[in-house]
């Protein structure tokens, strides 16, 4: 179908300003927000090579950065092995917050049987909110956005969410449960 | 292919009856069915009965898109400024609010403005808008400048327009008498919203009743002149 409208391949203004002045004179915001079409889908090669070389900038920048924080994280070492709790303080079913392995990471420890007891970051992977346990549903949940997690594996089971919780390997010292790692899983 | 550029639309408010034809044909088209791009105004409810129709003016400074904070509204290379780019629109209304001829309108079940593109699949064609090629009256013409000058010798196309302190031309024209273009060579719409209609007598042919009037229903003439009593 050729007989339908084609803008022209040159940049013309046919649109007038309000106060009819020129449109050199009019300001520079005018010339990003043109009305008229041919104006709005015309790209200068100046322009298009511009936007590409920043953008292929910016991701290459990126992968640097990324490379940076990996090997900066595996200078950092092992977080330092903590006390958590006595197992005798949780009951079957019940959970206990904590934070780890700083005060900026709060956690959930949860008992699920006599002997099973789970931790992850209770920072829901979509938004970072918290998400509460529920153990009658073998699930955690995020309330923001009706997110669901495995309470056991930390999965994501429904909802927004597509990478699973962060948990935090835990280790039993006689009574008590010491957290000694963080897990960050992806998949 | 574009709009031609030797086609017009004509706007003839003076020939406008009222009849509706162009509301139901724009209504039928398949872009916005169920929906009439065209608006039949009412001049005075209260006073007369007399409609005008209201098609997008085309404005060559287009408030509409002025106003536009989602960038949504394009006027193509043709003059023809466009109803709203879906992807863009976010149904804010403030066309509606800016548009001094009340043209757009926001449909908020679907979250988009629509407004009267002067029917660009057919005008792009080369075929007239749809109201046009049903008004029958031609209050909405679309055609030559020598077409409308031999059809309409009393008057003559105006399309620049008044609003306070803004002044608007349009593609789309208005046709005006000839002596009311010569005084005053735009329509000065701000000025015209406190006029009313004259007033003009008018002589009902009125008799004296009868004494005794008879009522005689099998004689009555359905169609003999109004009587009035004194």
């Amino acid at each position: 179908m050729t007989d339908r409208y084609t803008p022209p391949a040159e940049r013309e203004q046919i649109s007038i300003a309000p106060d009819f002045s020129a449109p050199d004179a009019q300001p520079a915001w005018r010339q990003d927000f043109p009305i008229d079409w041919p104006q709005d889908l015309y790209v200068e090669r100046r322009d298009f090579l511009k936007f590409m070389i920043l953008t292929s900038a910016a991701f290459t920048i990126g992968q640097v950065w990324i490379a940076a924080e990996n090997w900066y994280r595996g200078r950092r070492g092992r977080p330092p092995v903590r006390r958590i709790a006595a197992i005798d303080d949780v009951p079957v079913g019940g959970s206990f917050a904590f934070t780890y392995p700083d005060e900026h990471e709060p956690c959930l420890l949860v008992r699920l049987t006599a002997t099973e007891v789970v931790a992850f970051n209770q920072k829901c992977t979509h938004l970072a909110c918290a998400v509460v346990p529920r153990p009658e549903q073998q699930s955690f949940h995020c309330p923001c956005h009706n997110g669901w997690f495995d309470i056991r594996s930390g999965a994501p089971t429904a909802g927004p969410p597509r990478r699973p919780l962060t948990r935090i390997v835990l280790e039993r010292r006689g009574r008590d449960i010491y957290a000694v790692a963080v897990e960050e899983r992806t998949i | 292919m574009a709009k031609p550029d030797h086609l017009y639309f004509f706007i003839d408010p003076n020939r406008c009856i009222g009849c509706q034809a162009c509301v139901q044909a724009c209504t039928e088209c398949d872009t916005h069915r169920g929906e009439s791009m065209i608006h039949l105004e009412y001049v005075s409810r209260a006073e007369s009965v007399q409609t005008v129709p209201v098609v997008c003016m085309h404005c060559d400074q287009p408030t509409c898109a002025e106003v536009c904070p989602a960038d949504a509204i394009k006027r193509t290379g043709d003059g023809v400024v466009q109803s709203a780019r879906k992807p863009r629109c976010i149904a804010c209304g403030n066309c509606v609010m800016a548009c001094p001829f009340g043209v757009p309108e926001v449909y908020e079940d679907r979250r988009i403005m629509m407004k009267c593109d002067m029917c660009y699949d057919r005008t792009s064609v080369g075929r007239k808008p749809m109201c046009a090629t049903v008004c029958p009256s031609q209050a909405l013409f679309f055609g030559t400048r020598e077409e409308i000058e031999r059809l309409r010798p009393r008057s003559t196309a105006v399309n620049t327009f008044q609003f306070g302190n803004q002044t608007i031309t349009t593609g789309v024209h208005v046709m005006v008498p000839r002596e009311a273009a010569s005084r005053a060579p735009h329509v000065d719409v701000a000025a015209a919203m406190d006029e009313r209609p004259r007033s003009r007598s008018i002589t009902l042919h009125v008799r004296p009743a009868p004494a005794d009037p008879e009522p005689d229903t099998a004689e009555a003439d359905p169609y003999a002149e109004v009587e009035l009593r004194p």
